[in-house]
């Protein structure tokens, strides 16, 4: 009579099997990771791992069948996370915003042209996306943005700046938010372009982040062509397609990186065992602690999961809610946590930046800004979901 | 895998909370909790038979004993839902006890503990008190005449509800020998993983009841000319109580599912926080509302530092997923019940 449960189905287990055994057999035969500071190595590296995939029947795993993807449960997917994380897999890389941003909004909102001509080579591994959503003067207040695409005969003109932009100096292709609308207010004129970023007018200038690598950039467009045929969705109703895309964003992505932090808790642990920090009852109460959020983010996952399967059965197109956005703002923070403690842990090793969790721990300081900041999460829970009166 | 509740569970679930409204509204909360020691209201065990009743000591019991058949996982819901109205009483040691106790089952018995750190909860209240430390599970009825329990002092409690007597190590007489450190046995272990996870769902039932109570208040309480749940600054502590709230409540749900020592503890852990810290935001909250004895959210958080300190330290739990770190490779968490809840 129970529906929690947290068993797995024997369709379940035989994917974990046959996954697990994909992984034990390809991941030896894979090529040494490439230097961080080389992007078309970086590239070249993350699209063979993307063409594995795809060639094993694991590509677009939770895409739908009609998309390319496998049609897998949620479920199947998080074991999917889970499995590729415990093997040591390649992360999803240069990749990441073609199969979780650009091709899943393509999916949902694109004619059938548009289909079949972004989403194959995403699975494939052959076309590289970026997101050209934050400019200098809107970030979270994103609707606020100032780009302008103008139309002309079957192009639109497209002048103004993105920022933040990752993987912009590979990418094949970026999509876009733009004005359409220059009278309407907000949200209200906005569209959404698939650019190619080797068009005219495409200039790309990488930032460097605190942790001393160029993880993302801007890009300036100066009066760039794009055809009317590339933007998905209707002309100014580009707000809701993105937002579709956004609340992919913001579902299980993360749930990979859960397995792979309780892992470097572990590992944390036997390195102060064996520097003696271990005697330490507060280090050590301090790392129990994060296994219990760790151990629950988890949970959490599984159950965002759940849900997610229950609103495709019932007809909703598995957009996270509630879940998601509390698991967003406990991960983040949890994540910075972790490498706070592991700094705890190394003692006077952690002031070298050349150690793997001192990297880790400025890259950490991302996680609560990017995808919605730690504050537009809290006002997105205060307003959406506890009905708390819109306010300043 | 399916995380999501039944029909049955959640009709389970909304029985109780019909059931605890009707039989005990704010008014018997506040006579348990007058000002004054002496007008408290003792346990009611009118209310406690009716519970048994019910099933909530039963349930877990098969049919042939005469328990419903159910599993923790109802059992969880039932208790949060206890949690949520602040039902004073040991109601997971009575729990326990049922079919190790007679008439425990059935409500007729109140059966209290007495724990690692000699805290016994309604002492004058109890019929018997489960010893949960050493080689197996005792049971002690409370007026045996041996006076084994006769150095147990009333504390002038915390918790108004919750009547509190201590039991200091030096003075045990009888159960000494447990507690001096015997190693506990798996059925101990056992039950006190189960009773730290039962209480572990009160805890989050009162958080999510505190939750309810600073978004009903911030929604009309005005200040400035607006709501002061228009405000960030409130809104955002509302916020980080709702992911409190919910992060307890898939650590809580999915520990009653698997029964694993790392579920287990960080599900006490984030319940313990989660009723903790929701009970000081929402006090917060009401401002020097929140600071007077007439407003309840008071009796959450001093019932919320009283279950806090039951079964499950922080302290405990921390080192217990603290050594399980040194233990495993990393994958245990993805993990169903592979061992007992060992001694913590």
């Amino acid at each position: 009579m129970t529906a929690v449960d947290l068993t797995r189905t024997r369709e379940e287990e035989d994917f974990r099997r046959r996954l697990r055994d994909w992984l034990h057999r390809t991941l030896p035969t894979l090529p040494p990771k490439p230097s961080p500071a080389d992007w078309p190595a970086r590239r070249a590296y993350d699209c063979a791992w993307q063409r594995a995939l795809y060639d094993a029947g694991y590509a677009g795993l939770h895409w739908p069948a009609d998309a390319g993807g496998q049609g897998a449960t949620p479920t199947q997917h998080l074991i999917f996370l889970e499995e590729t994380e415990l093997a040591g897999a390649p992360y999803v890389g240069a990749n990441f915003v073609g199969l979780l941003h650009a091709g899943p909004t393509i999916a949902v909102e694109g004619t059938a042209t548009q289909r079949a001509r972004w989403l194959p080579p995403i699975l494939r591994g052959e076309e590289v996306w970026c997101q050209g959503f934050s400019e200098p003067e809107a970030g979270s207040d994103l609707a606020s943005l100032r780009t302008r695409a103008v139309r002309d005969g079957d192009a639109y003109v497209v002048t103004g700046s993105k920022t933040w932009t990752s993987h912009a100096e590979v990418a094949d292709w970026c999509e876009l938010l733009v004005r359409t609308d220059l009278s309407a207010p907000g949200h209200r004129g906005l569209s959404w372009l698939a650019m190619r970023m080797d068009a005219p007018g495409v200039t790309v200038r990488p930032l460097r982040t605190l942790a001393g690598s160029t993880e993302f950039a801007e890009v300036f467009l100066d009066e760039v062509r794009v055809p009317v045929a590339q933007r998905v969705g209707a002309e100014n109703d580009g707000w809701r397609v993105t937002m579709v895309t956004l609340s992919f964003e913001r579902g299980t992505a993360f749930a990979g990186e859960v397995v792979a932090c309780r892992r470097t808790l572990a590992l944390l642990a036997r390195a102060a065992q064996e520097n003696g920090q271990w005697e330490d009852a507060a280090l050590r109460r301090r790392l129990g602690r994060l296994n219990a959020e760790f151990t629950a983010l988890w949970r959490l996952a599984q159950w965002n999961a759940s849900e997610a399967a229950h609103a495709l059965r019932t007809g909703g197109r598995g957009v996270p809610g509630v879940g998601a956005s509390v698991f967003k703002l406990r991960y983040s923070h949890a994540r910075q946590d972790l490498y706070d403690a592991a700094a705890e842990a190394l003692g006077p090793l952690s002031l070298d930046a050349g150690h793997e969790w001192t990297l880790e721990r400025l890259s950490s300081l991302s996680y609560t800004i990017a995808a919605g900041t730690s504050q537009i999460q809290q006002n997105i829970i205060a307003e959406r979901i506890l009905g708390l009166p819109r306010g300043r | 895998m399916d995380f999501r509740l039944s029909e049955d569970q959640r009709a389970l679930r909304a029985g109780m909370r019909d059931l605890l409204a009707a039989r005990f509204p704010r008014e018997k909360l506040r006579k348990s909790a007058e000002a004054d020691p002496a007008k408290r209201a003792p346990l009611d065990r009118a209310l406690w038979r009716e519970l048994g009743e019910i099933g909530m000591f039963s349930l877990r019991l098969s049919e042939k004993e005469g328990g419903a058949g159910l599993g923790l996982p109802e059992a969880v819901l039932v208790f949060e839902e206890a949690g949520r109205a602040l039902l004073p009483g040991p109601l997971a040691a009575t729990h326990l006890a049922a079919g190790l106790v007679p008439g425990a089952a059935d409500g007729a018995t109140v059966v209290t503990a007495l724990e690692g750190d000699g805290v016994v909860e309604q002492l004058d209240a109890a019929d018997a008190v489960l010893l949960l430390e050493g080689p197996t599970v005792r049971a002690l009825p409370v007026d045996d005449g041996t006076g084994a329990l006769a150095a147990a002092r009333p504390l002038r409690s915390v918790d108004p509800t919750t009547p509190l007597h201590y039991l200091p190590p030096a003075d045990e007489a009888m159960q000494g020998a447990e507690r001096a450190g015997q190693a506990k046995g798996l059925a101990v272990g056992r039950l006190c993983g189960e009773a730290a996870l039962l209480t572990a769902a009160q805890q989050l039932g009162s958080a999510a009841r505190t939750l309810e109570m600073a978004v009903a208040y911030v929604k009309v309480r005005t200040q400035f000319a607006r709501p002061i749940g228009a405000f960030q600054a409130v809104q955002h502590v509302c916020a980080r109580m709702l992911a409190r709230t919910e992060i307890a409540r898939s650590s809580v749900y999915a520990a009653s599912l698997t029964m694993t020592l790392g579920d287990t503890c960080a599900a006490k852990l984030l319940a313990d926080e989660a009723a903790v810290r929701n009970a000081r935001d929402c006090l917060q909250l009401h401002g020097g509302l929140g600071f007077t004895w007439d407003a309840d959210v008071h009796l959450h958080l001093k019932r919320a530092w009283v279950r806090q300190a039951q079964w499950q330290s922080a302290a405990k739990a921390e080192e217990a997923l603290a050594a399980a770190l040194l233990e495993d490779p990393g994958d245990c968490m993805t993990e169903t019940a592979n061992r007992a809840n060992g001694a913590v």
